[in-house]
């Protein structure tokens, strides 16, 4: 599996582009000790005015490169937990659905169908707007608006596993219930679950992005969102404020993707041929 | 199922939904930190005491939960959103005067991102493996991974402040005061660059889609029929693949509604759109949360409605549905 990863050529380059982000996210403390909120020179500067500020600065003189290292911290820790809750929510639900069926499928059906009717991006506003904007309430309101698919896929998953011969002869075998589910069922829908998260940080990405860029953010967490949202009214004459941001935001979903389709494909070399997105 | 039957149940099962969204709604106004009357009237300053004490009164926030709730509920069935003390005007007749601009961008884009979406995703599975299939499958990735409002905002700059093409602001020419045609090409002028940015990510979405699914039913054994049969490969492609690929397409597309919707809050945002999602950016500002949840009620309904034409467009294009169910 490891080999067709690895000779998929967009995935590769997803890994190496990922990999850059985290190392710059890693080390921002150390390339810019002063951290992002620091006035360092006049506001506006052009990219490659001064010596020392690559990439300019912004409206109140803070160095963009600096924003730029601590925003991708931000971006991949709330991508990679409110992801985690995710699946926390969603992997129970559905595995306890498609495993039990009967009533408490039924129930837990409905309930993710509410969620999936609900516009995801109206409700991560409303909720993030209704319980102050703070990291902790970014990542909870991505990941309530991000589990039902998750529920879904592990139902439908633990659903054709639950009939195969091997279930059988650990039910023969008088294991209880749970222990078969957790056991014997879930680790063979590992892999599907892998995929989805990976293509799930992408977009949990994005979603913490467009909040902050409608100055629903953190306060006190440089984010690229932010950075664009404060931007917007300068563009005419300051475009690389939010030129920039916006580009490490693409830099790293699409990395995030590519690893997610790389990893579906090698998961799945049959359906890979076919060319299915 | 007869089609009535169908329009029956999914009004039913919407009616229940949106209450349900409703009473998430009053929970949600008590979930939030602070006095329920206060985060009512909007951030402190718009609100004095009086007012205060009469939403107190007028709401019954002295009275149990349940029969709060059964006046929040009675008030929503009524269509009655509340009042924006921000705005100075219910929220119901704000979101009214914004809904036209909203729905007419969302329309355009849903319609603009379908036709290419499946127009690009069928000439990207003809060349399958082919570069111009490369090329195509790697915008749509690209496309994929580019935040919706910075694609607005690059738009903007460059084919209305760099380029001068296209006006990058507003609905229509502020004092202008076109009337009849020249009005429409104004705003048509206005549309542009906001239906096509909100429409390129869903353009990528539906190419994927309709790429996969070309491909998918071109490996069908009554594509080989059409193969023996000896039928060249833009027929097949067009008479034997193409209707049965788009349908799948259409209904994954009528699901992403709801994305659709949230994409215009973005995309409003930037273009200053006067429709429901640029009321819910300004209300963020002003901690308006009766509008806030209002345009939030609004666009679930939008979704939910939209859900159901999709729905029942399919079963009128593809019979086979009615009779499975």
């Amino acid at each position: 599996m490891w080999k067709r990863f690895r000779s998929n050529m967009g995935a590769m380059i997803g890994v190496v582009l990922l990999i850059a982000v985290i190392v710059i996210a890693l080390i921002a403390p150390l390339l810019f000790p002063d951290g992002p909120w620091q006035m360092v020179q006049r506001p506006f500067l052009a990219p490659f005015a001064v010596d020392g500020l690559p990439l300019g600065t912004d409206t109140l003189g803070r160095n963009v490169a600096a924003q730029l290292a601590y925003g991708a911290q931000v971006s991949l820790l709330v991508g990679l937990v409110s992801t985690l809750v995710a699946l926390l929510i969603g992997v129970p639900l559905g595995a306890l659905a498609g495993f039990y069926g009967g009533y408490a499928d039924e129930g837990a059906m409905r309930f993710t169908e509410f969620f999936q009717t609900i516009p995801n991006f109206a409700l991560a506003i409303v909720l993030v707007a209704i319980f102050e904007p703070t990291l902790f309430s970014i990542t909870l309101a991505i990941a309530i608006v991000s589990w039902p698919p998750v529920a879904r896929l592990v139902r439908a998953e633990v659903m054709s596993v639950r009939t195969r011969e091997f279930v059988d002869a650990a039910r023969l075998a008088g294991l209880s219930k749970p222990r078969i589910l957790i056991q014997q069922v879930l680790p063979n829908t590992v892999s599907p679950i892998i995929v989805m998260a990976s293509l799930m940080v992408a977009t949990a990405i994005l979603l913490e992005s467009s909040l902050s860029f409608l100055g629903l953010g953190d306060p006190n967490a440089m984010s690229w969102g932010y950075m664009i949202g404060a931007a917007r009214t300068v563009i005419r004459t300051s475009w690389w404020l939010s030129f920039f941001p916006g580009i490490a935001i693409v830099i790293t979903v699409l990395a995030l993707n590519l690893i997610g389709e790389g990893l579906n494909d090698a998961f799945n070399p049959h359906l890979s041929r076919k060319g299915k997105a | 199922m007869t089609i009535f039957a169908v329009i029956a149940s999914r009004l039913s099962k919407a009616i229940l939904t949106l209450l349900a969204i409703a009473i998430l709604n009053f929970f949600l106004i008590h979930a939030a930190p602070g006095d329920p009357a206060v985060v009512l009237a909007g951030e402190a300053g718009a609100a004095d005491e009086q007012m205060i004490e009469q939403l107190r009164e007028r709401f019954g926030l002295d009275q149990p939960l349940y029969v709060q709730l059964g006046k929040y509920i009675a008030g929503i069935v009524q269509l009655d959103l509340g009042y924006s003390f921000r705005q100075g005007a219910p929220v119901a007749e704000l979101i009214a005067d914004r809904l036209p601009a909203t729905l007419l961008l969302t329309m355009t884009a849903f319609v603009v991102s379908l036709a290419f979406g499946i127009a690009f995703g069928v000439a990207a599975a003809a060349r399958v493996g082919k570069p111009s299939d490369t090329v195509l499958t790697t915008m749509a990735l690209l496309f994929y991974a580019t935040p919706l409002y910075w694609l607005a905002l690059m738009a903007v700059l460059v084919f209305s402040v760099w380029f001068g093409w296209l006006p990058g602001f507003g609905y229509e020419t502020v004092g202008a005061n076109y009337t009849g045609f020249a009005r429409v090409i104004d705003i048509a002028k206005h549309l542009v660059l906001p239906a096509l940015t909100l429409g390129l990510f869903f353009t990528a979405v539906y190419m994927r889609m309709a790429r996969a699914s070309m491909l998918e039913v071109s490996q069908l054994d009554f594509v080989k029929t059409a193969k023996a049969k000896g039928l060249s490969d833009p027929v097949i492609r067009r008479r034997h693949i193409l209707r049965n690929a788009i349908l799948p397409v259409v209904t994954l597309a009528g699901l992403q509604a709801g994305q659709l919707v949230g994409g215009a809050v973005l995309t409003e945002t930037v273009f200053a759109w006067p429709g429901i999602g640029r009321l819910m950016f300004e209300s963020l500002a002003a901690r308006d949360y009766n509008t806030i949840l209002g345009v939030f009620l609004v666009s679930a309904a939008m979704v939910i409605l939209f859900n159901i034409v999709t729905d029942i467009v399919y079963r009128i294009v593809d019979p086979r549905i009615g009779a499975r169910s």
